[in-house]
């Protein structure tokens, strides 16, 4: 598909929500690490499935059901070709990026790795890709290390030299950091896993949607993402895994379409990607996205990297300059995404939320799901705003302005 | 006055500076923890009840954003040297403020009237409600004691 021009004005028109007013104010949308904002497209795609052709997919003769299916199975394909899979069969389609962690964990971690086996993960990790690996130490006995993140937010690479190691049987690492932004050297640590005959497990639900992905050039084995984070409907996850591993997994959920024969003592697993999407699986939202990444891919990735990279810079550059701002995350912005992580002097994250949304600026306050991340720094909490395609300089401003508006207004009382 | 001016009244700005009853009670006879897991906001509740179960000493310890540091605050100056009876009840007089955003009871709610703005903002009703909550958790202990008592009653 050949690219379009970068055009912000039009850019902004295909997202209606844009539009609206929030405390009066036009509404300064920097949450997007949280999620994004949908596209008319996205969202056209959604009404016409149901309007249209809505019947469930896989099972039925008839024409509905068939296109149906086909809308679904097309939405399969374009996952595929957007993140360099082989082919559609490496895509299984999930809730979230946390079910497809789940998924692997449960899986492909019961019937591969045995007590004692050594998964390495991240301090910077999200709460999804912690805590189904202490469910796995937990019920069986793997063991659990963590490659330690330095104080500027990037990872302490001579630590994952040392830690990840002959005993390593699975690596699960971020690719980009929801707190920070951090920018992880997934390609080398996959390269340093596979040395000692470990899987590589990437959690993609951040770099995904903002970043070109390339599995082959990633060396991940399982590679995991939200559709909502990336202008898609909420309630699809992606797990890609090279097709052999799905191949050799068992399945993780059982029911109807997972299967290929039943019996009342035994069932047939059906092929993959379907032997792990039991149930009737989430298509509308599916289809749907299938329209956000035609609309990514009608950008490009790299476009859209080099616009977040812009405001980030321009936002660094800025909000350093408030008095008692304190900026976390690493100092070098081509390693980092479109994410400022910040905190105030005297004035907790909340209250820098609360006041900015009074300005109709929208960001996250609180420990973004990574309360690891947060202990590091030694902090309960950061302010955070996080930019996507339709953000613009002017926004950036509008951030900046209701900051110095911030510490104004909580330093009226000093005490 | 503005809806952040409401929220944010000069009073409850004092209270977070400069907060009344922060630390700890030595020889507390009563203790408990609250949290808001998706804020991080954590509280922890000190305080002595005299043999009249009267609330003689109250103080407060954590971290949390200023609707909660300035609630709590307000709450231990608010409880101090009442019945434990009757800080129960305001307990209920303050989350009537807050979720069915009833006026504060005309008697003495005092500066906790600061908080009344806090009703229309519904996300930060959980800030201003997690003292409360730790207050009444505390007080339960009253009768987890007696129910100590009752077992050393039996094992006579």
């Amino acid at each position: 598909m050949s690219t379009r021009d970068w055009d912000q004005d039009a850019i902004r028109r295909d997202f209606p929500i844009l539009r609206r007013e929030v405390n009066g104010k036009p509404l300064v949308y920097l949450d997007n690490a949280a999620t994004s904002q949908k596209p008319v497209q996205v969202i056209a795609e959604l009404t016409r499935y149901y309007r249209d052709y809505n019947a469930n997919i896989h099972r039925g003769v008839h024409t509905l059901s068939q296109e149906a299916t086909a809308a679904y199975e097309g939405a399969r394909a374009r996952v595929a070709a957007f993140i360099g899979a082989r082919a559609p069969e490496e895509i299984v389609f999930t809730r979230n990026a946390t079910e497809a962690i789940n998924l692997v964990a449960h899986s492909y971690g019961r019937a591969f790795l045995e007590a004692g086996d050594e998964v390495v993960i991240t301090e910077l990790e999200h709460h999804s890709n912690i805590v189904p690996w202490q469910l796995l130490r937990d019920q069986h006995g793997v063991v659990l290390r963590y490659v330690p993140m330095c104080d500027d937010g990037t990872l302490d690479m001579a630590e994952a030299r040392r830690i990840i190691g002959p005993r390593t049987k699975l690596l699960a690492i971020t690719q980009m950091s929801n707190a920070l932004g951090t920018i992880v050297p997934v390609a080398e640590l996959a390269a340093l896993a596979h040395q000692h005959g470990a899987v590589v497990l990437v959690d993609g639900a951040q770099s995904v949607p903002h970043l070109p992905t390339d599995v082959a050039a990633l060396g991940a084995d399982f590679l995991v993402f939200s559709a909502h984070k990336m202008l898609g409907p909420t309630g699809v996850g992606v797990l890609w895994a090279r097709s052999e591993l799905l191949e050799a997994m068992p399945p993780f959920l059982a029911g109807g379409d997972m299967i290929l024969t039943v019996s009342m003592e035994r069932s047939t697993w059906n092929a993959v990607p379907y032997k792990f999407e039991a149930g009737t699986p989430n298509i509308a939202d599916v289809i749907a996205f299938g329209a956000a990444l035609d609309y990514l891919a009608a950008l490009g990735m790299d476009a859209v990297r080099r616009h977040e990279r812009e405001l980030l810079g321009v936002a660094v550059d800025r909000l350093a300059a408030v008095p008692g701002i304190t900026l976390y995350g690493p100092a070098d912005l081509d390693a980092r995404g479109g994410v400022v992580s910040f905190g105030l002097d005297g004035i907790h994250p909340h209250d820098i939320g609360q006041v900015l949304d009074g300005a109709g600026v929208a960001i996250r306050a609180g420990h973004h799901c990574a309360q690891p991340v947060m202990q590091h720094l030694g902090i309960a909490a950061t302010a955070r705003a996080s930019f996507y395609l339709y953000n613009t300089p002017a926004e950036v401003d509008a951030l900046v302005a209701a900051v110095h508006d911030a510490v104004r207004f909580f330093g009226r009382v000093r005490v | 006055m503005s809806d952040l001016e409401e929220l944010y009244r000069e009073i409850l700005l004092d209270h977070y500076r400069s907060p009344r009853n922060a630390g700890h009670v030595p020889g507390a006879t009563h203790s408990a923890d609250g949290a808001n897991p998706l804020c991080g906001d954590a509280v922890h509740l000190e305080l002595t009840l005299d043999g009249d179960g009267r609330i003689a000493g109250i103080a407060f310890s954590g971290h949390g954003c200023s609707i909660s540091q300035a609630s709590s605050s307000l709450m231990t100056e608010y409880v101090k040297g009442r019945d434990a009876d009757a800080a129960l009840a305001a307990v209920g007089d303050f989350q009537r403020m807050m979720i069915e955003g009833d006026p504060p009871p005309a008697a003495d709610f005092g500066d906790l009237e600061a908080l009344a703005g806090v009703a229309k903002f519904p996300v930060r009703v959980k800030c201003a409600s997690l003292a409360w909550k730790t207050l009444e958790q505390a007080l339960a202990d009253k009768r987890g004691a007696s129910a100590a008592v009752t077992t050393d009653e039996r094992s006579l």
